[in-house]
């Protein structure tokens, strides 16, 4: 008995270690006109330290609304999120949100962008963070241009460069991908991981696509249609780089496409 | 081809003043002086020393008028745009204010500073301060929300963020403001000469009328007005040209 007490101890301790996010019962409620719209459904979720999970779910139900509450650009109707263990209250440079690249700020260059959140360090530190991440993200060359001069697959790893540069400890993703041509796509979705197993930051990935989800996240969260409930979660227990081909790959990809109710045929 | 894309206009124009000519030398009750004659206008106010001292006259009027407008409207218009509480407040007021014609203050103006530059200062200061705070006020109420939310999640403070995002995203719209504004600045002045001062160009094609019927002085003010208009505008054009503001025209 005591034996088993001070195991469970023990793994207790453990997860509050390693626990980064924890979300409690959130439910958002919209009101508009006079008619409410229920949008989250008492979602509860845990996401470990340096884990990358993808929010997968149809278009409209809600996931970003769930990232913008874990974010603290929301506030959820009832529930709570908890970060580091402590409520979120608002948006927090220790966390950056990246938006589909809409969100690089077009009055800046390249360099402008990326230095953006580094306004505490010194001018030499400043930089130095800069030209890391220039090169991290590959637009060495394009540190004087403008937005409006890059491609979209170029601002979108702005973007990324961007939020690694202030150094956070996790990041959140709304569809980042989702405006490139799948080409591009793909090559972002490798250059992502690249830069995720550097640094190790947790990572919470919204996306519709389930191929996406299934390339990138250590577990999967499929969520059901509007009011967003937990449908499963699914854990992708393939090593990176995966084979996208491997009957495992295929296995757990089917098995989402069946969960959310589409046969795999087209 | 680019290199000549100043031609078309320049024919075009050569094209009016050659049918402006044609249709004045041939009509038989004098009711438009030809361009040779508004020519000729000009010169004599230019030996008379009248052209430069009318022009400079106008310009400092509007000048003064509208810096005076940009800087007050400007920070105002923010305010409202930023303050939603303050907006709702103050808009209702201010749209009642806005149908009336800036001209409609001509006597107000008079009565409160005379006939001479203060009022017509006062009526282009009007003129412009309206459409540029409801310019800067909606430019503020368009940037998208992301870059605002992109902004807080670094951790800025409501100040940096006025000064690192606010001010930079309303620019290229607020350049469309004020150019619009100076146009209408430019347009009250000719009207707020006509009456409340006595040089000018507004004076200039007024009394060229009540002293002698000159005709040919009015179209000759008429011509400088449509320059100097066309130079101001395309002063406020050039700054929309600059690199980093160029991302609020490009088609992207």
């Amino acid at each position: 008995m005591a034996h088993t007490l001070s195991a469970a101890t023990a793994r207790a301790v453990k997860t509050a270690i390693t626990t980064k996010v924890s979300l409690d019962g959130l439910s958002i409620v919209f009101r508009r006109d006079g008619s409410a719209v229920e949008v989250l459904d008492r979602i509860s979720l845990e996401v470990r330290e340096g884990e990358f999970v993808c929010i997968l779910g149809p278009s409209g139900c809600g996931k970003s609304t769930l990232l913008n509450i874990v974010a603290g650009f929301l506030q959820p109707s009832s529930g709570q999120a908890w970060i580091d263990g402590e409520a979120v209250r608002g948006p927090d440079p220790r966390r950056i949100f990246v938006f589909q690249e809409r969100g690089v700020f077009p009055w800046l260059t390249v360099e402008g962008n990326i230095g953006f959140g580094l306004f505490k360090l010194s001018r030499e530190e400043k930089a130095e963070r800069i030209a890391h991440y220039v090169q991290l993200v590959g637009l060495e060359g394009f540190e004087r241009a403008y937005p409006h001069e890059l491609s979209g697959g170029m601002k979108q790893r702005l973007e990324v460069a961007r939020a690694f540069a202030v150094n956070p400890d996790m990041l959140f993703l709304d569809e980042p991908f989702g405006s490139l041509d799948s080409i591009t796509r793909l090559g972002m979705r490798k250059e992502l991981l690249r830069i995720w197993e550097l640094e190790r930051k947790t990572i919470l990935f919204v996306t519709h696509d389930i191929e996406e989800a299934v390339q990138l996240a250590d577990r999967v969260v499929v969520l059901s249609s509007r009011p967003a409930r937990i449908r499963r979660i699914v854990e992708i227990d393939i090593p990176h780089p995966r084979d996208i081909s491997a009957p495992r790959y295929l296995e757990l990809r089917d098995g989402i496409f069946e969960e959310i109710g589409l046969a795999h045929q087209v | 081809m680019k290199k000549f894309s100043w031609l078309p206009p320049t024919i075009f124009v050569a094209i009016l003043v050659v049918a402006w000519h044609i249709a004045a030398a041939r009509q038989a009750v004098p009711i438009i002086p030809g361009p040779w004659a508004v020519l000729q206008g000009i010169g004599e106010l230019a030996r008379k020393g009248l052209l430069v001292k009318y022009v400079v006259a106008s310009v400092f009027r509007v000048t003064w008028g509208y810096l005076l407008a940009v800087a007050t409207a400007i920070p105002f218009g923010l305010f409202l745009g930023w303050r939603r509480r303050a907006e709702m407040a103050l808009n209702p007021a201010l749209q009642v204010l806005r149908p009336i014609s800036p001209l409609a203050w001509i006597p107000i103006a008079i009565l409160w500073f005379g006939v001479g530059d203060l009022a017509a200062i006062f009526l282009i200061f009007l003129a412009s301060f309206l459409p540029l705070t409801m310019s800067a006020m909606n430019a503020v109420r368009n940037i998208p929300a992301i870059y605002l939310q992109a902004g807080s999640n670094f951790g800025l403070s409501e100040r940096q963020l006025m000064w690192k995002v606010l001010y930079p995203a309303v620019l290229p719209q607020l350049l469309v403001g004020l150019r619009l504004a100076l146009g209408i600045a430019w347009m009250v002045v000719v009207a707020a000469e006509m009456i409340a001062v006595n040089s000018g160009l507004g004076f200039l094609i007024i009394d060229s009328r009540n002293a002698g019927n000159r005709y040919d002085l009015v179209v000759a003010g008429m011509v400088l007005i449509g320059a100097i208009g066309l130079l101001l505008d395309t002063g406020m054009r050039s700054l929309e040209r600059l690199r980093s503001l160029r991302w609020g025209y490009g088609t992207d």
